[in-house]
């Protein structure tokens, strides 16, 4: 129910953009109007939801440990697992969101004995998942080269490796496939697996199936629908120099490619999108196993009221002397 | 014994539909969980219900040792005493063995002219499903043994020394509503 | 019950699948067994907590404030503020799972709101309806609902059925941890009065008399002359602690529980043995006589106060630092809050081992160190004399306790002293030990008796990897360092894997330690016939005796 209503609303933004290219004319609103107003919503908003997460303070010290602390110098710490340090910590969270170490965390379980066979389907998590986010970048900075008027080096070496098995043309691009693959995956396993179907909502559908339609629409271009590049490419550079223009015979299916991708930006902030950012601010992550070395401040710590040792003498002084405990006051 | 035989043979397919219904009983999602995770300690539940199961299915063939099949028996029900189950939930995975035999090879042995040894299996199964309803108020009585065990542990023979059982006993029951 | 057998025709009638409804469209229906009496007035008033009234939590009516709707949804908004972890958590799970099949209470029960994540979503269904744009607008398509009288109902339900663990922050790949928000949505109860007596019956005691059990003064002392008697039975030495001096070097803190609890009390007898034997410039209070802190499973702020009289005490009786006791929770609230909440400690020094002369520079502020740390470097010094063959009934494993494995990163520590003084030491499966340890169900102020069940599913996976090495090595002993452990894995393991005892590391010390001037021993802190010795009365029984646990 969930994943068809996702379904039914990327049907229907494809859908508005034919009818509005193809039947209304409205180049100009998807090209330019619409392109903007999404950059726009995603800069303002993605600022506005890590200013907001990062006004509220991180009260207290709180890492999850997952190694040995450092104390006494004869005993091995673990240096990124529970880091002490500052480059400890860098480095811990370099991993965590380079190889998503907490997920390949999982892969252990594989460890065990006896003869049944290991199942192990955690590890596809982790291995589609890295898959989808790093092939995502850098079908994104291949994109500069439509932002640029000379394609910088590294792009075109991005380029170049991406497409290395020199298959078809235009060549093949490797991430292309691995996207499209690795989506296709995170979401049959969102249907296929109870208890991850159990959990999920119509807004964890939805962003896979925008990113399929993007991803989708963009191969169709390459590959299949060819579309006008030089005119995508006139069209890219009027938007980053504020001169829009709409260069003619571009075809929908670029219009598709674009609105789907505005639409993403334009809901990343008000989704669980913003976990990109939100990795970076994980104080269960982010922080030094140090509380004891250097003491944290919680900036609304206030006065509380306790029991105090003068009142709890009041309450047992005769007890304590007839037990022969020394008191303040006889 | 023929009996024995074609059984055995179908070990697998059998048990594999006998864990397959016991896992009916749980939330869909749970139970797939219970099947598919294999690591026995991420999974200690289809571990154990497996490993039972595998027991008393043996045990079965053999003719059933009280005391054998008991432990089996035990592994198994010691879990579901203590999940969200009637008394006769917890143990109706044994009559379901039933249910599974006969769908499995009910017919083979009726046209092998075998029925009277499935009778005697079934006997055997109803002899299971007895003990496992004394099993099953075992582990009830224990639940409650260890409530009280605990609270006497709490106590503590120096609190007794002291004479200050009383005391405690009396928070206790005024904590008990 | 007696249903006879019936036919497989008839049984294949039966329904016995429960029906898969969404599980917004589920509603809590509390189980006996697996939840806990509700806080009683006195208690609650006791501390000054609101809504302080009987109730029953099995009643319809929970007796609550007018308005209660409003107090939740003002609380959730004072806590965004406050807290970024929060916020965080609540904005950025993905739903991806990970952490579903992590937690030892959906392993054990199947339960599918016992899964973190859905756990979570208790809360975050009602923060997305009434905190953020899209629950608003798409209700329950964003996944969002109404704070009502059952959602509230199963909140109370669930987050007592959550101890705390943060076993599932570790697989998370942001590092949600449901304990955290377990912490928020118990404050939002404790809003409306409602939490459950084992815990507020102890942080009342704890307020008033400085401990949970709500022992006096003289009972404390008392309670430990008998085990300095029990010692000198054993020793033949007589150990004369002192309590509540001021000048000492030391403070000596500990979870009470090791006060009056078996197994805890031998663990107890340990710590004054052993500081006996060093010769240790120490004393008990009487006033901070409570390393735990069941008030950590209310509110922040009861925490805080209850934690308050740790340094308040050490500033009076004018030590220089503290050493605390085996005990999970009370190092995590050490470890990670005492010094943001009552420091600066700057009336205490940096402590130095006068044994030793190790400086604990890892503590250098909290001023605080945990005894496995402490004994340790004693041992790594040769400052004991040991002599592990008397544990050599015993065949050990050591259970890493939640808090301060996955809150602090102890674990190296306590398998070295273990290894020091007895003999025979396994390990645990790989992904069941260290940051990946199993709960023992009963933590976060579960313990109590009238939720044995869930008590028993929680430390289900805990109790299986124990009896993977009780059948594989023949263990026999479970050691731990922590206090609820001592009491709760005694009742898991009764039940579970009998034949197991469980022990405090500081009673294996204890009976390993060769103290000066002591007779000749018989027996171990337990009264049980050490190894050697019973060998020379009855040669080979001692294979059955190693079950003594
Ligand atoms: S692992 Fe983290 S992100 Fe994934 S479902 Fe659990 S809490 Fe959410
Ligand atoms: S903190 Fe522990 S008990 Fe709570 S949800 Fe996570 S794994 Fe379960």
């Amino acid at each position: 129910m969930r994943a068809l209503f996702s379904f039914i609303v990327v049907i229907a933004l494809v859908a508005i953009v034919f009818v509005g290219v193809k039947g209304a004319n409205l180049e100009f609103l998807f090209g330019v109007i619409i392109p903007y107003a999404a950059l726009a919503t995603f800069i303002i908003g993605f600022i506005y939801r890590v200013v907001k997460w990062g006004r509220s303070p991180v009260p207290f010290h709180i890492p999850t440990t997952c190694g040995q602390q450092k104390t006494l110098p004869w005993i091995k710490d673990s240096k990124i697992e529970n880091p002490s340090t500052t480059a400890g910590v860098i480095a811990r969270m370099a991993l965590e969101v380079l190889v998503f170490r907490s997920l390949f965390r999982n892969l252990k379980t594989d460890l065990r004995e006896g003869p049944r066979l290991a199942y192990g389907s955690d590890k596809w998590l982790w291995l589609a998942g890295l898959a989808f986010h790093w092939s995502f970048l850098i079908i994104a900075f291949r994109h500069l080269r439509f932002f640029m008027q000379d394609v910088p080096v590294v792009v075109q070496w991005v380029e170049g490796l991406d497409s290395f098995l020199q298959i078809g043309a235009p060549l093949l691009y490797i991430t292309d496939v691995i996207i499209i693959t690795a989506v296709t995956y995170l979401f049959l396993r969102r249907v296929y697996i109870p208890q991850v179907r159990y959990i999920s909502l119509a807004a964890d559908y939805f962003p896979l199936f925008l990113i399929l339609g993007i991803a989708i629409s963009g191969v169709l271009m390459r590959y299949f629908i060819k579309v006008h590049v030089v005119g995508v490419k006139e069209l890219a550079m009027g938007l980053v120099s504020f001169n829009p223009t709409i260069p003619e015979g571009i075809g929908v299916i670029f219009y598709i490619h674009l609105f789907l991708i505005c639409v993403l930006f334009a809901y990343f902030p008000f989704s669980k999108l913003m976990h990109m950012g939100g990795v970076f601010l994980s104080p269960t992550r982010n922080l030094a196993n140090n509380s004891r070395m250097v003491r944290h401040v919680n900036p609304w710590n206030y006065p509380v009221k306790v029991h105090t040792y003068e009142e709890y003498e009041e309450e047992f002084r005769e007890k304590m002397k007839m037990a022969g405990l020394p008191v303040e006051k006889e | 014994m023929e009996l024995k035989n074609i059984l055995s043979a179908k070990r697998t397919a059998v048990l594999k539909k006998w864990f397959d219904v016991i896992l009916e009983s749980y939330p869909p999602n749970t139970a797939e969980f219970l099947r598919t995770q294999k690591d026995p300690f991420a999974n200690p539940v289809g571990h154990t219900i497996f490993e039972g199961m595998e027991g008393i299915f043996d045990e079965l063939l053999e003719g059933v040792d009280s005391h054998k099949a008991s432990v089996f028996l035990d592994n198994i029900i010691r879990v579901r005493a203590i999940q969200d189950f009637t008394p006769s939930q917890a143990v109706l995975f044994v009559f379901l063995l039933k249910k599974v035999i006969e769908e499995e090879v009910g017919e083979e042995l009726r046209k092998e002219g075998l029925s009277e040894e499935l009778t005697l299996l079934n006997s055997r199964i109803d002899k299971l499903a007895l003990l496992a309803f004394d099993i099953y108020m075992k582990c009830r009585e224990k639940l409650y043994e260890l409530r009280a065990k605990e609270l006497e542990n709490r106590t503590f023979r120096l609190l007794k020394k002291a004479n200050l059982v009383y005391e405690i006993q009396e928070q206790e029951a005024e904590s008990r509503n | 019950m007696a249903k006879g057998t019936p036919k497989p025709d008839e049984l294949s009638r039966i329904d016995y699948t429960p029906p898969q409804k969404e599980w917004m469209d589920t509603p809590v229906k509390l189980k006996p067994g697996m939840y806990c009496w509700g806080a009683k007035a006195k208690n609650l008033q006791a501390v000054g907590f609101p809504n302080a009234r009987d109730w029953t939590p099995a009643d319809e009516d929970w007796k609550l404030p007018e308005n209660w709707e409003w107090t939740v949804l003002e609380g959730i908004y004072d806590r965004l503020k406050k807290y970024r972890s929060f916020q965080l958590f609540l904005d950025i799970c993905v739903r991806c799972g990970a952490c579903a099949d992590k937690c030892h209470f959906y392993i054990g029960s199947g339960d599918p709101k016992n899964m973190p994540v859905l756990r979570a979503e208790l809360l975050r269904s009602v923060y997305r309806r009434h905190f953020t744009f899209g629950g608003k607008l798409l209700g329950r398509i964003a996944g969002a609902r109404k704070l009502t009288l059952d959602v509230l109902k199963e909140w109370w339900y669930y987050f007592f059925q959550c101890t705390e663990c943060r076993r599932c922050s570790v697989f998370c790949p942001y590092g949600i941890d449901q304990a955290e928000i377990t912490m928020m949505g118990r404050e939002l109860l404790n809003l409306l009065g409602l939490n459950i007596d084992w815990i507020q019956g102890p942080v009342a005691n704890c307020y008033k008399k400085g401990n949970h059990l709500g022992l006096e003064p003289h009972t404390i002392m008392s309670n430990i002359e008998f085990m300095l008697d029990d010692i000198e039975s054993i020793t033949g030495i007589r150990i004369e602690p002192s309590f509540n001096r001021k000048g000492a070097e030391i403070l000596f803190v500990t979870p009470s529980g090791d006060l009056f609890a078996d197994p805890g009390t031998y663990t107890c007898m340990g710590y004054l043995m052993l500081f006996h034997e060093l010769g240790l410039d120490y004393t008990w209070s009487t006033y901070a006589s409570e390393g735990g802190n069941f008030g950590f499973f209310t509110t922040n702020e009861m925490a805080k106060r209850l934690n308050a009289k740790i340094y308040a005490e050490a500033k009076r009786l004018g030590v220089k630092w503290i050493l605390g006791g085996e005990c999970g929770h009370m190092w995590r609230v050490v470890h990670q809050y005492m010094d943001t909440w009552n420091g600066p400690a700057d009336f205490l020094e940096e402590p130095v081992s006068p044994i030793t002369g190790t400086k604990f520079e890892n503590a250098k502020t909290t001023k605080m160190v945990h005894i496995a740390e402490f004994t340790a470097d004693l041992i790594r010094h040769g400052k004991l004399n040991l002599d592990p063959s008397r544990n050599d009934h015993l065949k050990v494993t050591f259970h890493d306790s939640c808090n301060t494995s996955r809150g602090m990163g102890i674990f190296e520590e306590p398998r070295y002293i273990i290894k020091n003084v007895c003999n025979n030491f396994y390990e645990m499966p790989e992904n069941t030990i260290r940051e990946k340890t199993f709960c023992c169900g009963s933590g976060s102020g579960l313990n109590a008796g009238e939720n044995m069940e869930l008590r028993m599913r929680g430390g289900l996976p805990r109790a299986n990897a124990v009896k993977y090495v009780h059948e594989k090595y023949g263990v026999n002993m479970l050691a731990n360092i922590c206090a609820i452990d001592r009491a709760a894995l005694s009742t898991l393991m009764d039940y579970w894997v009998p034949g197991v005892g469980v022990t405090g590391v500081h009673e294996l010390v204890a009976n390993a330690l060769v103290m000066k001037g002591e007779k000749k021993r018989t027996t171990n802190l337990r009264g049980e016939p050490l190894p050697g010795v019973e060998e020379e009365e009855e040669e080979g029984k001692e294979e059955k005796e190693e079950q003594g646990g």
